[in-house]
């Protein structure tokens, strides 16, 4: 898709998650928690590009929702606490990432996790500062220095939410189409290369590294602000391991998929909460399996394929009668 | 000194916890190691193997106990739930791993990933989430008196003998296995190179499989040895993966003597944690590993790799 | 003509085989240099520590009269030495274009995450190489797809494109089809030229050898055994005993 078509279904995407809030507003809130997710999908699959997988990743969205817990009486203007809680994420990304980026595939990954593990288990143990498993409790925040009511605060968040969705979005496909992107594929196929082509290939992940860390701080500053209330399960391996599944789910490679993801594994918890929350994660365990075996290319990838199978029909026809005799 | 000599009790019991759980978590970390070794994925769902192995010998214990077997039964039990883990679990995970050995690294880690979510679940759904307590052979062995400074400690004989003892059989076992049988160094051969061991006749899939159940039995045995002395709850699995996770890193991956320091290095540092700073008890394990990779990225016994351009 | 590569004394060893056993040699600007001798005889690890892939043991290296020796590559890459591989090193799931593209935009700097790669002057810079390497009917095959021949070229051509001065190339022409070597070789020593670029290859092939090279060093257990124009090192009995004569041997074998 080109760029201006691809801007423009983002903004139909949009609206039309705006629709559905309006006509459903129980919807509201589990979409602003899709979107938000999907954002912070976004930067595992900037990670994917490059071939790793980071079971960490919450830590980053934890770091920027509590910053906002923290600082919000301090600072209560979102406007204001957002580029100081994802800026947090993203100097604590630059300072883990210039000790993971030498570690790859496995040892990536579990670099990641233990070291979130580290922060979940600081969360939880320090009480005094952060009231451990309770978490802290956050207040109202100001829009651009006006005050809202509850409702309006809501739709305030989704809104936001989503502004910051398509601008990241827009942002992460340019970033892959750019000389660093397109670097930071190779790193999956043929790192040693870029390093015979005079490119420090560690430089090159890392860049995208923090860019990853600042898109979960993104999401987990909306999450803090849809949800009022930060605790340390925010930074538990069971919440990485959502991102990366969302992150499969949807379609690795695919902007849209991310939030197709989000948006699928959100309605789906809300129902299956209700029914089998004491097998949620065989569920979503199976369902990663299914995906891997059957469906690499996920939700988006099935979508191509049966838009691409109607879309293709004539032309495939056409091309195949040129080809005959 | 003087601050030694006052803490000497808590340093006594800390060193003798710590080897105990040393030994638990090698059992899972050297089996990790070997099915690295054969698979090239680091099994995320080796952690539930433990979990599964802690649960299953601590109702078998119970079911035991229950019809009334002798308390001396409660120690074999422990070794015929690991096995019998390893057994039923081993093969279809390996047989569902090696079906996805051609995807991408990341995808096959995430296999295992997927797995390990599956058998968290299991666990709950059959063990519920109360902690689960059988320590039947702790109770069996009774205490021994450990002289410690002025003082004297008891302490179980379970976890001072029986626990360090069999994993240092198990080291003993593998070292022996891996360079003096003819089925270790075929292993040896099927990691170092698979191809060209199948090229020379070796049967790469049945020493995989063999080797994985093996690797699975040894973290169902580290769960079922460590069962009595702890309550089991949800949530074992993944810490030990991570901390086994940990100790492979530290160490070096494919390193079984190095695999064995460490784990009594981690283990040592957690247990001193527990006594002296309880708050950092989860974070020393990786502190360690921090500190040993920042020094030596391969970990502390690893062989860097070249790779052949 | 000056010399732009300067390797004394070079020793290392993998165990106990002498990759490099006191390798003595000057790279001259504008030559063409053919390494010759058996499978085994030392000459990647040559490659590999004139590139600062592998550190030698022992000797000197210099490029352009200063020191290389520990170097990384990515450093002897931006003083202007590149290299080809015995096995094509492609990012498998970019195409052709791309892969050149990508060697141009390291050139030119990869820092920018903001205009896209495949447009404007990159774009056309690549496509200009690929139709020099005659590679432009594959521009948008994905380099796994392509046959072992044009993986050979491509992989030339990303080191070409970032306008070396020196060249190492292992192997060029290893895997191509015997029919079409010859051309492949004739195109690769045109854009060289045309570059004015310096190379040192190492090659099997002693009619490519003794068609194009402006000097052969034979290559034997880790040492220079013989170094001159290839009308003499090729006569000579001793080289053809020795070296030629298991070189033959080894196609003989690769080819069984």
């Amino acid at each position: 898709m080109s760029g201006a078509r691809t801007l423009a279904a983002g903004l139909a995407a949009a609206l039309l998650v705006v629709a559905l809030a309006w006509a459903v507003p129980w919807l509201r809130f589990v979409l602003t928690v899709a979107t938000a997710k999907g954002i912070a999908v976004l930067g595992i699959l900037l990670l994917l590009r490059a071939g790793q997988v980071s079971f960490g990743h919450a830590m980053y969205l934890a770091i920027a929702a509590y910053t906002a817990a923290f600082l919000a009486p301090r600072i209560p203007d979102a406007a204001l606490l957002l580029p100081v809680a994802v800026g947090l994420s993203a100097a604590v990304g630059l300072v883990v990432g210039l000790f993971v980026m030498r570690y790859r595939d496995i040892f990536f990954g579990m670099l990641n996790l233990a070291l979130s593990m580290v922060f979940y288990s600081l969360l939880e143990k320090l009480y005094s500062i952060t009231h451990g498993t309770d978490g802290i409790r956050l207040p109202p925040l100001t829009f651009a220095g006006a005050t809202l009511s509850v409702e309006a605060q809501s739709w305030a968040v989704l809104l936001s939410a989503l502004v910051l969705a398509l601008v990241a979005g827009a942002a992460v496909r340019v970033y892959w189409s750019s000389p660093l992107g397109e670097a930071l594929a190779g790193i999956k196929t043929r790192e040693q290369r870029l390093d015979f082509l005079g490119v420090p290939p560690r430089l090159v992940l890392l860049a995208a590294y923090v860019i990853s860390a600042a898109l979960a701080g993104i999401g987990g500053f909306i999450l803090a602000m849809a949800t009022r209330q930060v605790t340390p399960a925010l930074a538990y391996w069971t919440t990485s391991g959502e991102l990366v599944f969302i992150a499969v789910l949807g379609g690795a490679g695919s902007v849209f998929g991310a939030f197709l993801g989000a948006a699928a594994y959100e309605l789906t918890r809300v129902y299956a909460a209700a029914f089998v929350a004491d097998a949620w994660q065989m569920i979503l365990g199976s369902v990663l399996l299914l995906v891997i075996l059957f469906a690499p290319g996920g939700i988006w990838g099935i979508g191509q394929r049966l838009l691409g199978r109607r879309a293709a029909g004539p032309g495939a026809a056409a091309t195949a009668g040129e080809g005959g005799p | 000194m003087a601050w030694l000599s006052d803490n000497a009790f808590l340093l006594g019991l800390a060193t003798l916890d710590g080897l105990s759980s040393a030994a638990a978590i090698f059992m899972v970390a050297v089996g990790l190691n070997l099915v690295f070794g054969v698979l090239r994925v680091l099994n995320v769902a080796h952690g539930s193997l433990y979990a599964i192995g802690a649960y299953s010998a601590a109702s078998l214990g119970l079911f035991a106990a229950a019809r009334g077997l002798p308390a001396w039964a409660s120690l074999p039990l422990l070794v015929v739930a690991a096995a019998l883990v390893g057994l039923v679990l081993g093969p279809p995970i390996e047989r569902l791993l090696r079906r996805t050995q051609d995807q991408e690294p990341v995808l096959q880690l995430l296999v295992t990933f997927a797995l390990f979510m599956i058998l968290e679940d299991a666990q709950k759904l059959i063990w519920g989430v109360r902690p689960v307590v059988s320590d039947a052979p702790v109770k069996l062995m009774g205490t021994v008196d450990v002289p410690i400074g002025g003082d004297v400690i008891p302490f179980n004989a379970y976890q001072l003998f029986l626990l360090p003892g069999v994993a240092l059989l198990t080291l003993a076992a593998l070292v022996y296995g891996l360079r003096r049988t003819l089925f270790g160094r075929m292993l040896v051969a099927v990691t170092t190179d698979r191809e060209a061991a199948r090229a020379l006749g070796i049967d790469a899939a049945r020493i995989t499989l063999v080797t994985f159940t093996i690797g699975a039995a040894l973290a169902a045995l580290g769960g079922a040895l460590a069962s009595p002395t702890t309550s089991l709850v949800p949530g074992i699995g993944a810490q030990t993966i991570v901390l086994s996770f940990a100790v492979v890193a530290t160490a070096g991956l494919g390193q079984v003597e190095g695999a064995a320091l460490t784990s009594l290095l981690i283990g040592l540092g957690r247990s001193f944690a527990v006594y002296l700073e309880p708050e950092l008890e989860v974070v020393v394990p990786y502190l360690i590993m921090v500190a040993v990779l920042l020094v030596r990225p391969q970990g502390m016994f690893g062989v860097l790799e070249t790779r052949r351009i | 003509m000056s010399v732009l590569l300067s390797a004394r004394g070079l020793r290392l060893a993998f165990g106990g085989v002498k990759a490099a056993d006191g390798i003595d040699l000057d790279v001259h600007e504008g030559e063409f240099l053919a390494i010759i001798g058996p499978n085994g005889a030392g000459k990647t690890t040559f490659i590999n520590m004139a590139t600062g892939y592998l550190k030698p043991q022992g000797g000197s290296i210099a490029f352009r009269g200063r020191p290389i020796l520990g170097l990384p590559p990515r450093r002897l890459v931006g003083m202007g030495i590149g290299r080809s591989f015995q096995l094509p090193q492609l990012f498998a799931e970019h195409t052709v274009l791309q892969n050149v593209a990508i060697a141009i935009a390291s050139r030119d700097g990869i820092w920018s995450a903001v205009a896209p790669l495949m447009r404007g002057p990159v774009r056309r810079e690549a496509g200009e190489w690929l139709e020099r390497f005659g590679l432009s009917s594959v521009a948008e095959t994905r380099a796994d797809a392509l046959n072992e021949g044009a993986r050979k070229l491509a992989d030339i051509a990303m080191a070409v494109a970032l306008r070396p001065a020196l060249v190492l190339m292992d192997e060029p022409t290893s895997g191509v089809a015997a029919a079409d070597k010859m051309a492949i070789v004739e195109t690769l020593v045109r854009v060289l030229r045309d570059a004015g670029v310096t190379a040192v290859f190492v090659e099997h092939d002693m009619d490519v050898v003794a068609r194009f090279a402006d000097r052969v060093a034979v290559w034997s257990q880790g040492r220079i055994a013989a170094l001159g124009p290839p009308e003499t090192v090729l006569a000579d009995p001793e080289v053809r005993r020795n070296v030629i004569g298991t070189v033959l041997d080894g196609v003989a074998h690769a080819a069984a």
